[in-house]
């Protein structure tokens, strides 16, 4: 029995494997290699910056919690969710997340733009308890953010990770990681944030975030990366290259 | 014949075992990638590829010395899933640990290329694990337990072949009106809608396989677990290539609707065709001449598919409720709902989800019951009367 001598694969497992390879190799090849050349797919906007260590610190706690799950990051160029949440998501603004954090499910509602939507203090108060801000939520509390320092010490250790895969963090800014993420989350008013400010830009945001001075704690850097995202790539300038896109 | 290697396919299992614990361990101590299936951290990835060339190495030995002169179509369909979940499983998971004594790593790809890669890894890991892998069985269990040959050969060659080269590319419509390329979203929609032909080829296949025996699928609640799977094999595919015209996914996307498009597979297709398999090799395994009860294969089967059907209406309607929710605007063109209000009213289908996920446990617990018996030996006063009955007609 044999149609188009398909037999000669039935009878050599190895052939047929080879065969296989190739059939489910191309569609990969083709959707996903154009994707490296940056300039077609990246938009050329300012102010998208690497995390600054506590922001990273943060991410990687939405991460660990599994915040991803219920909240997307990437806000679709429809009419009502331009309403809802702000400016379509761009490439530039996800370029340094390793991986993505798009979301695939709105359980929550997006957080692509929720930076500087709400004060520090909504954010603790919702973190701790998310029905006393709304009612009928059904997001689970994570007070215990409040009480647990954050895991400095072993920031530069992840900075060197992310500059290996590409993200052009500087030997200065490895260096002085714990210190910038502690300076960050104690904020102006009493320590000198210059340092942190040469390095990531004078729109780095330092304060204390959970209103607890003393302790760095995961619910700082939680806030932190919050409060910056959505917020780096500077609109105004980028007026003309999208129209251009438009 | 015999598996080749003994000792590899024991530790094929053990290994496999080992790697769902620590994938378990992630899950509940926040040790995760935060990309969907495929979560395990790099720890668990690299023992995973060990496991699983190990599994390869089984299974292709096993096809290399084998008696028969031609591979059967269900081989085809498993080296082809097999070969493709190492690929993709190593594509998607490069990245780097923070410390070798760590936990943590950051993936090599950031973004949108990660964001397409995940996909492309993720589709596929429902394309080639939760499809190629099952329609395996299917093309083995149905005319088995049917006792007839499969229905055609030629349509089996053209369903293996096109559907294993369509699904590749499909990933992207999981993507659509993201920050993805245009070109791409189009490539994935439409080879989403093609990915519709093969699919029905192979439903269509397994179904006819029962000519000549159709009187089977009224007396055997077996065969009926087989073709109810195909049945709901045969909507969901239906439905995913609607799911993924974009006009409807902007609706449809990152609603309920989705996930009840998932359950419809993984409850309905890869659930019942599993039940199917493992009530016709329980007493075979343990040389049992009959199952304890057909009567009980009848009440889960009713009971599961029932199940099913609460569960994927209610995420019908709760997802396609709450995308018009999203955009619908009053009057003064000003958004009508607040996004808590649409989470409010999700809340009557969610308890119509957890009573029909409650009836699908209800009936997977009757099955337990049903080998537990079976394996001890015992048979259903019923079932001895049909017997005597089938003994002297």
């Amino acid at each position: 029995m044999s149609w188009m001598n398909h037999d000669k694969l039935e009878k050599n497992s190895l052939l047929l494997l080879g065969f296989i390879i190739v059939v489910v190799l191309i569609g990969g090849i083709i959707e996903i290699i154009p994707l490296f050349r940056q300039e077609t797919v990246i938009e050329p906007v300012q102010g998208v910056r690497p995390y600054t260590p506590l922001e990273l610190a943060g991410y990687n706690i939405y991460i660990r919690e599994g915040c991803y799950n219920c909240h997307s990051q990437q806000i679709r160029p429809l009419r009502d969710e331009v309403v809802r949440y702000g400016h379509y998501s761009l490439a530039a603004e996800s370029m340094y997340d390793h991986p993505f954090q798009w979301g695939s499910k709105r359980t929550g509602p997006d957080l692509a733009r929720v930076g500087g939507k709400y004060s520090d203090e909504w954010h603790v108060a919702h973190m701790i308890e998310p029905r006393d801000l709304v009612p009928e939520s059904i997001m689970p509390s994570y007070s215990f953010l409040m009480h647990k320092g954050a895991k400095l010490h072993d920031l530069p250790e992840h900075l060197k990770a992310l500059r290996a895969v590409g993200v052009p963090y500087t030997d200065d800014m490895i260096k002085m990681a714990a210190k910038d993420a502690a300076v960050q989350a104690t904020g102006e008013a009493r320590t000198d944030t210059g340092g942190l400010i040469e390095r990531y830009g004078d729109k780095v945001i330092a304060r204390d975030f959970d209103g607890q001075p003393g302790i760095v704690s995961e619910m700082d850097a939680l806030i932190a990366y919050l409060q910056v995202l959505g917020t780096m790539v500077d609109f105004e300038a980028a007026k003309d290259v999208d129209e251009g896109v438009l | 014949m015999r598996l080749w290697g003994d000792k590899l396919a024991m530790f094929t299992f053990w290994g496999y075992q080992a790697f769902i614990v620590m994938a378990a361990l992630g899950y509940v101590t926040g040790v995760t990638q935060s990309k969907e299936y495929a979560e395990p951290e790099w720890y668990a990835d690299i023992w995973l590829t060990i496991v699983w060339v190990s599994y390869l190495l089984v299974y292709l030995m096993t096809c290399i010395k084998r008696k028969e002169p031609h591979l059967y179509v269900a081989n085809w369909f498993y080296l082809a899933f097999i070969i493709t979940v190492a690929v993709l499983h190593l594509g998607n998971n490069v990245s780097i640990p923070v410390e070798f004594m760590g936990t943590k790593s950051y993936s090599a790809w950031a973004g949108v290329q990660s964001a397409m890669i995940q996909w492309w890894y993720g589709h596929n890991a429902v394309g080639f694990f939760l499809t190629a892998g099952f329609l395996g069985m299917m093309y083995y269990f149905i005319p088995k337990q049917a006792e007839r040959p499969v229905y055609s050969y030629r349509l089996s060659i053209v369903h293996f072949w096109s559907l294993i080269f369509i699904y590749i590319w499909a990933g992207p419509h999981h993507l659509h009106y993201t920050a993805l390329p245009d070109w791409a979203q189009t490539l994935g929609m439409t080879f989403s809608i093609m990915l519709w032909m093969p699919s029905w080829g192979g439903m269509i296949n397994g179904v006819m396989t029962l000519s000549g025996a159709w009187h089977k699928l009224r007396e055997d609640p077996i065969i009926q677990f087989m073709i109810i799977a195909l049945a709901f094999y045969g909507m969901s595919t239906f439905e995913g290539p609607l799911m993924s015209i974009r006009a409807v996914n902007s609706l449809s996307h990152y609603t309920d609707w989705t996930i009840g498009h998932v359950h419809s597979g993984a409850l309905g297709w890869v659930g019942f065709i599993s039940f199917g398999a493992l009530y016709y090799m329980v007493p075979r395994l343990w040389g049992r001449d009959r199952l304890y009860s057909t009567k009980l294969v009848s009440l889960h089967l009713w009971i599961a598919t029932i199940g099913i059907v609460f569960y994927i209406a209610a995420m019908w309607i709760a997802g396609v409720m709450q995308g018009l929710m999203w955009r619908t605007y009053d009057d003064m063109g000003f958004l009508s709902y607040s996004f808590v209000e649409t989470v409010m009213a999700m809340k009557p289908f969610y308890a119509i989800r957890a009573m029909g996920g409650i009836l699908y446990l209800t009936g997977a617990l009757i099955m337990v019951y049903n080998f537990w018996r079976t394996i001890r030996g015992d048979v259903s006063a019923k079932e001895q009367r049909t017997q005597l009955q089938g003994a002297t007609a």
